[in-house]
């Protein structure tokens, strides 16, 4: 078996903010590839864990190791998406140009976007199925859209690692499958961590799966058994298994 | 006819009118997208500081407003990223400070300001010929700067995280963003004066958000809106015999009034 790279390496983090504790004593590490997906409740750090790996977020205490650097010094080979409400969505800005601003990592200060640029954002576009909406000012997409379009600007940075925060919050049903479809040929290119607070959509797809609520419960499959759910969300899992959860989370059972 | 000092008095006002209406119009269109309308506003007005100091030390005004309108720029950059203060209480204590040192140079200045009214409200026909090449020099360096950073700026305003996270000087060009600011502001201050200045930021910027959605569009008819203006109100003004800044503000006020009215029954008549 060959060594894989390590990718993240997150060791006794704490994040807090005032008083208040928000991430508490993680470690983790994720490899070369690896598709993760991390769960828990809103208000479970989720979104906080991720912005100490961008480094936008600073632990008090611990080390944090992206892409064998700094967080500082490797994100621009880290493809984000954040939450979609984010910016003004009545901004003067059209899909071709919010995915465009993906290539800022690449160009840096003082250089125009040159044709590659220009062909590369045609590509993400084509393969996120957003190529016809290219010249649409991005406040007149549906949830969805701005999604996939944002999923697009993160990929035209040509990421080692693509963080997913909550992607399928505004995506309907349908277009699921289509965006875990997508991420199955990512997956092949870079190394992936979704948080998501919906429990079935992440596990049906990812690889690897962790629980997060402050601490993080990591188990390098994606079994996940009741009793951490229980652990993990600080109530019976029967109160958050309306969608038929330990069914979409267990392989078998 | 014009004989050759009337011929002067228009000829300044009519090239402070396009030097002010390109500033207001190019550094308007970040002002208005970036929702920094009351910082700039307390910009323009904090400069009031510098033109007292001016008269105070006996030096240029306009030299001293554009001292203090860089350095209330620079002052809310760094408090606003480095400090916890909200940036809405900054905005209003450096409004208030610079408007308070304005009134105590001045006062020490034994009183004696002439034209402090045309600082304060601005007189486009009384525009020496030598602020219209210090209004030409910093129109030069606006331009420069955006042409140099379009791409940054752009990025900048519409997700400042997402701007840190792909390596970009968030902060350093967030403080060239306001310094460019402070120095439409005085660009704008001859033509309309220190109090409308906001107005003259505003207004063109947010008629162009109106026609279009490409930036680089919005910037252009925002300069040519600046124009209209300016130059229908300086016209206005003649005929009604009224102060020219205040009635270029009030003309440009009614203009966007209307198109909000208009635009607001064509989307009624749109549902019905």
């Amino acid at each position: 078996m060959s060594v894989q790279e390590e990718v993240l390496r997150l060791e006794n983090v704490n994040v807090s903010y005032g008083s208040h504790v928000v991430l508490q004593d993680i470690n983790l590490a994720v490899e070369e590839h690896d598709f993760l997906g991390i769960i828990g409740p809103n208000g479970g750090g989720k979104s906080t864990l991720l912005k100490v790996i961008l480094g936008l977020v600073k632990p008090y205490s611990g080390l944090v190791r992206v892409l064998g650097n700094t967080p500082e010094k490797s994100r621009s080979r880290i493809g984000y998406v954040p939450q979609t409400s984010n910016y003004d969505h009545g901004f003067p800005a059209s899909v071709q140009d919010v995915v465009m601003m993906g290539r800022y990592s690449r160009a840096g200060l003082l250089r125009y976007y040159n044709a590659t640029d220009r062909a590369v954002v045609r590509q993400a576009l084509q393969e996120v199925g957003m190529l016809e909406h290219a010249s649409t000012q991005i406040g007149q997409l549906s949830g969805g859209q701005q999604q996939r379009v944002l999923i697009a600007r993160a990929l035209v940075s040509e990421p080692s690692l693509l963080l997913l925060d909550e992607p399928t919050a505004s995506i309907d049903t349908t277009m699921q499958t289509e965006f875990y479809e997508l991420l199955e040929h990512l997956k092949k290119q870079m190394t992936i961590i979704m948080v998501s607070h919906d429990i079935g959509a992440v596990s049906v797809f990812v690889d690897k799966i962790a629980c997060l609520n402050q601490r993080l419960f990591y188990h390098g499959s994606r079994e996940v058994s009741p009793e951490v759910l229980e652990a993990t969300y600080k109530c019976p899992v029967q109160l958050i298994a309306h969608g038929n959860v330990p069914h979409r989370v267990l392989r078998e059972h | 006819m014009f004989d050759t000092f009337q011929f002067e008095f228009m000829r300044n006002a009519l090239m402070a009118g396009l030097l002010a209406s390109v500033a207001c119009g190019l550094v308007g269109v970040y002002v208005v997208v970036k929702k920094i309308v009351s910082m700039s506003g307390s910009i323009a007005h904090s400069s009031f500081g510098g033109i007292g100091l001016g008269y105070l030390l006996k030096f240029s005004p306009v030299l001293g407003a554009m001292l203090f309108a860089l350095l209330s720029a620079l002052t809310m950059g760094v408090v606003t990223k480095k400090t916890k203060l909200p940036e809405d209480t900054a905005t209003g204590i450096i409004w208030a400070l610079g408007m308070a040192l304005g009134v105590i140079f001045i006062g020490l200045s034994a009183g004696y300001a002439p034209d402090l009214m045309s600082y304060l409200f601005g007189n486009i026909l009384t525009v020496p010929s030598s602020d219209l090449l210090l209004m030409l020099g910093l129109d030069a360096v606006i331009i420069t700067l955006i042409i140099i950073f379009y791409k940054d700026f752009l990025l900048l305003c519409f997700d400042e995280e997402y701007a840190t996270v792909a390596g970009m000087p968030v902060n350093q060009l967030y403080l060239l963003l306001l310094c460019m600011v402070a120095l439409t502001v005085v660009v704008l201050i001859r033509v309309v004066g220190m109090i409308l200045v906001i107005a003259m930021l505003t207004f063109p910027a947010a008629l162009a958000r109106r026609f279009t959605n490409d930036l680089k569009k919005m910037m252009l008819l925002s300069v040519l809106f600046g124009m209209v203006f300016t130059f229908g109100g300086l016209w206005l003004s003649f005929v009604l015999n009224l102060a020219s800044g205040a009635t270029i503000i009030l003309f440009s006020g009614i203009v966007l009034l209307i198109t909000y009215i208009v635009g607001g029954l064509k989307q009624q008549r749109a549902h019905h």
